[in-house]
C-alpha cells in the first residue's frame, strides 16, 4: 500500500510485554512496536469494541514502546483488564514531539505536574544517557500527594545527573518537599544560564497556566518555554475538528508549542 | 452547446447515465417537515430526473452524500480489521453552486489538513462528478453573493428545469454522446448576482482583537437564546466534525464495527476530557467557537476563503430563530469597537 491511499485510520495489534502498576490507577502497558516515534508524539491507543484515545509513548525502545495511562474512562479503563500476553491496538506517531535538536546544547529546565512527567520522561531519560549532550537539567516535578507518584526508580536514578525537585502538593514524607510546583521556580538562577536555556512545561491545565505566569516573573523569555496540551481527540489526523483552538489543530501543530504560540491559544 | 429536451424525454436520454452513475439530488419528502403538514427536502438517490427538487433550497445540504452521518469505517473480528467497502459506482451529484463551494471547503480539511487525506472522503470525492443546477435566486435567508460562493466552474454538466423542458450545457465530453439527438440550443448557466441580503464580514486584525472579541459581551445574548442543539451544523454544508464511536454486534460479541458520527461544537461535550470540566461550557463560547471557525479560523488556517458559503440552512433550521447574519452584523460591530478603542488606547 503506498502512503497516500493507506488506511490511516486502522490500527495495528501489538502485543503487551510487561505492565507496571506506578499507582492504584496509574499504569505503564509497555507493549512490542516497530513504530518509529520522537519523543513528545502520542498514539492512538484502541480497544476494538470499545474505542480510542489518544495516549503519550512516555518510553520508546528499539522494539517496545511505553504508554504510562489513568483510567478515567471507557477505554482507559479496559485497558487496565488486560494482561501481558493480550494485545493492545495503535496507529500513530502523531503531532510534532518535543524539538529535540532545539533543546540540545542548553540549559534545561523541566517542570511537570503529575502525570505531565509521562511524555516528557522519554526525553528525560535520553538526555541522562546522553547528559553531555546538554548543559544541565533540572527536574521540578509535583505529584499530588505519596500515593500519585510516578516512575519512582526513575525519579531516584535522576538525581544522580540532574538537579531535581521532587514535591507533593498536600502531603510530606522522607526525601521529598512540600508545595506546588510553581513554588519552587524561585530556586532556579535563570540568570547563570546566559540566556541559553529553555524551559518545558507539561500538566493539568491550570498548573500550566500558573507556571507559565511565575515563570514571566523573572522574565524567561516566551520563546525559551515549551508546553504540552491536551485536548479531546477523536482522530488525530486533523480531520474530526475536536481539537481545534482557533487555525490551530492540537493534534497536528501540537501537542507542542512554544509559549509564544501557547499563550494566544484561548478555546 | 447547450441542448434542450421535454420531460417525458428525460428519462431514456438519462438511462445509461443512471446505469453507469450513482446519481444524488434534492428531492422532496411531503410531510416529513419539522411542523406538521410542512416537506422536507434532502438529498437522495434518485431513479429519474423528474424525481429531483430544482426550486427549493436543500434542509439539509449535499454533504450527507459524501460524509454520511453515520459511516462505518472499518469491520472488526478478534485481532484483524477490514475496511468498509466504496461506492461500487462513481457518484454524479446534482447541487447549486453554493453546495458545490462547500463541498470545496470541506475537502480542504478532509484532504489537505496535516499529512494524510481522509481515504473514506477521497475514495467518493475522487469518483465524483458535478451537475450544476441553476439556482433561481435562492430566498431571504441566502447571501451567497457576499461570500463569493455564488459561481463555480467545477461541473460536468450544468441543468435548467423549465416548465416542460429542461436546458443542458455540457463541459465534460464524456456526456455529450447521450445527447447528440436532442435540440441545439444555446444555454450556459448564469449564476445568482445580487441576493435580498448582502453583508461583509469585517477582517480581525490580529491575535490581540481575535481574543479581545472572544471575551465580548454581545455573546452573552446567546446564553438566553441558543438550546445548543446543534441544528445548525447538522445543516451546515461545511461542517465537517466526527467523533468515532465502536459497536458491537449483539448476535457475535466478538465482531462490530468502528464508525464515525456526525458531531457538533454546538452540543454540551464537544471538548470534554475525561477527568476534566468542559472548555466552551456556555452557549455564548460554543457560539463564538462556531462563527469564529466559519469566519476566521478556517481562512486563516488554509489562506482561502471563509468556512461559510450563505446558503442560510442554519437560519431556517434553528428552533429559538437566530439568525447568523445578524450574528455577523453584531460581531463586525464588536470588531469596531475593539479597534477604535484600541487606537484610542
Ligand atoms: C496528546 C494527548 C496525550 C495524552 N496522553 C495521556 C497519557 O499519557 N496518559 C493518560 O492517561 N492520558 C493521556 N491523555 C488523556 C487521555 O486521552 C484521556 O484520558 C482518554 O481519552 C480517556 O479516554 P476514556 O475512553 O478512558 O475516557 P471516556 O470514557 O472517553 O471519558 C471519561 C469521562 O470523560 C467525560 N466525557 C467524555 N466524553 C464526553 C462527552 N461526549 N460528553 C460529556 N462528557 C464526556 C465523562 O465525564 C466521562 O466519564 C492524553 C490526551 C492527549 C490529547
Ligand atoms: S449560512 Fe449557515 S448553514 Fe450555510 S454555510 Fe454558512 S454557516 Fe453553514
Ligand atoms: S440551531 Fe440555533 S439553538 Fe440550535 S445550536 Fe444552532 S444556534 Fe443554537
Ligand atoms: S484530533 Fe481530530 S482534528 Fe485533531
Amino acid at each position: 500500500m503506498t502512503e497516500q491511499n493507506k488506511n490511516h485510520m486502522i490500527p495495528t495489534a501489538c502485543k503487551i510485554i510487561s505492565i507496571i502498576k506506578e499507582t492504584d490507577i496509574e499504569w505503564t502497558f509497555r507493549v512490542e512496536s516497530n513504530f518509529k516515534a520522537k519523543h513528545g508524539q502520542f498514539m492512538q491507543l484502541s480497544v476494538p469494541k470499545i474505542g480510542e484515545a489518544p495516549i503519550s509513548i512516555s518510553e520508546i525502545g528499539d522494539n517496545y514502546m511505553d504508554f504510562t495511562l489513568r483510567a478515567v474512562g471507557k477505554v482507559t479503563n479496559d485497558i487496565f483488564e488486560k494482561q501481558v500476553g493480550d494485545y493492545l491496538f495503535l496507529r500513530g506517531p502523531y503531532g510534532n514531539g518535543w524539538p529535540s535538536e532545539e533543546l540540545k546544547g542548553k540549559h534545561l529546565v523541566f517542570i511537570t505536574g503529575g502525570t505531565g512527567l509521562a511524555p516528557v520522561r522519554s526525553l528525560l531519560n535520553e538526555f541522562y544517557d546522553n547528559i553531555d549532550r546538554v548543559k544541565s537539567i533540572t527536574l521540578i516535578s509535583g505529584f499530588k500527594n505519596k500515593e500519585s507518584i510516578l516512575f519512582k526508580e526513575e525519579l531516584k536514578k535522576w538525581k544522580d545527573k540532574f538537579k531535581t525537585f521532587y514535591t507533593l502538593d498536600n502531603d510530606s514524607i522522607e526525601g521529598w518537599n512540600c508545595g506546588l510546583v510553581t513554588n519552587f521556580v524561585k530556586e532556579i538562577d535563570f540568570n547563570s544560564f546566559d540566556n541559553n536555556y529553555a524551559v518545558v512545561v507539561v500538566g493539568p491545565p491550570v498548573m500550566m497556566k500558573f507556571t507559565g505566569l511565575e515563570l514571566k516573573k523573572y522574565n524567561v523569555p516566551d520563546e525559551n518555554i515549551w508546553m504540552s496540551f491536551e485536548r479531546k481527540m477523536s482522530c488525530a489526523i486533523g480531520k474530526c475538528g475536536h481539537c481545534r483552538i482557533d487555525e490551530t489543530y492540537v493534534c497536528l501543530d501540537g501537542p507542542i508549542f512554544p509559549y509564544t504560540k501557547a499563550k494566544n491559544l484561548v478555546d | 452547446m447547450g441542448y434542450k429536451f421535454n420531460f417525458a424525454e428525460t428519462d431514456s436520454l438519462f438511462c445509461n447515465i443512471l446505469e453507469k452513475y450513482d446519481v444524488y439530488a434534492p428531492k422532496r419528502f411531503p410531510k416529513q417537515g419539522r411542523y406538521s403538514d410542512t416537506d422536507i427536502t434532502r438529498y437522495s438517490q434518485i431513479k429519474s430526473i423528474n424525481e429531483i427538487e430544482f426550486n427549493q433550497k436543500t434542509d439539509y445540504s449535499a454533504k450527507e452524500v459524501l460524509t454520511p452521518v453515520n459511516e462505518t469505517l472499518f469491520y472488526f473480528t478478534e485481532n484483524e480489521f477490514k475496511e468498509s467497502s466504496a461506492p461500487k459506482k462513481p457518484i454524479l451529484l446534482f447541487a447549486r453552486p453554493c453546495d458545490i463551494n462547500a463541498i470545496e471547503i470541506q475537502s480542504k480539511i478532509y484532504e489537505e489538513n496535516g499529512e494524510f487525506s481522509d481515504i473514506y472522503y477521497s475514495r467518493i470525492k475522487n469518483n465524483l462528478k458535478f451537475v450544476l443546477m441553476d439556482c433561481n435566486g435562492g430566498d431571504d435567508t441566502c447571501f451567497c453573493t457576499s461570500m463569493g460562493s455564488n459561481v463555480t466552474d467545477n461541473w460536468s454538466i450544468a441543468i435548467k428545469q423549465l416548465e416542460n423542458d429542461y436546458l443542458l450545457s455540457i463541459k465534460d465530453p464524456e456526456f455529450e454522446p447521450y445527447f447528440q439527438n436532442c435540440e441545439k440550443v444555446d444555454f450556459l448557466p448564469n449564476f445568482v448576482e445580487q441576493n435580498k441580503v448582502s453583508l461583509t464580514i469585517k477582517e480581525i486584525p490580529n491575535k490581540e482583537v481575535l481574543n479581545e472579541l472572544k471575551h465580548h459581551h454581545f455573546w452573552s445574548e446567546y446564553d438566553k437564546r441558543c438550546i445548543s442543539c446543534g441544528a445548525c451544523t447538522i445543516c451546515c454544508p461545511t461542517c465537517t466534525c466526527f467523533t468515532t464511536k465502536d459497536i458491537i454486534y449483539s448476535e457475535n460479541q466478538k465482531v462490530g464495527e468502528r464508525k464515525r458520527i456526525f458531531a457538533s461544537c454546538q452540543i454540551e461535550g464537544f471538548d470534554t476530557m475525561a477527568g476534566q470540566k468542559e472548555i466552551r461550557n456556555k452557549a455564548s463560547e460554543r457560539m463564538r467557537y462556531k462563527i469564529l471557525h466559519k469566519f476566521h479560523d478556517y481562512k486563516e488556517r488554509f489562506k482561502t476563503k471563509h468556512m461559510c458559503v450563505g446558503c442560510g440552512r442554519c437560519i431556517h433550521r434553528c428552533p429559538e430563530a437566530i439568525s447568523i447574519i445578524s450574528t455577523i452584523d453584531k460581531m463586525n460591530d464588536a470588531i469596531d469597537e475593539i479597534i477604535n478603542k484600541n487606537i484610542q488606547e
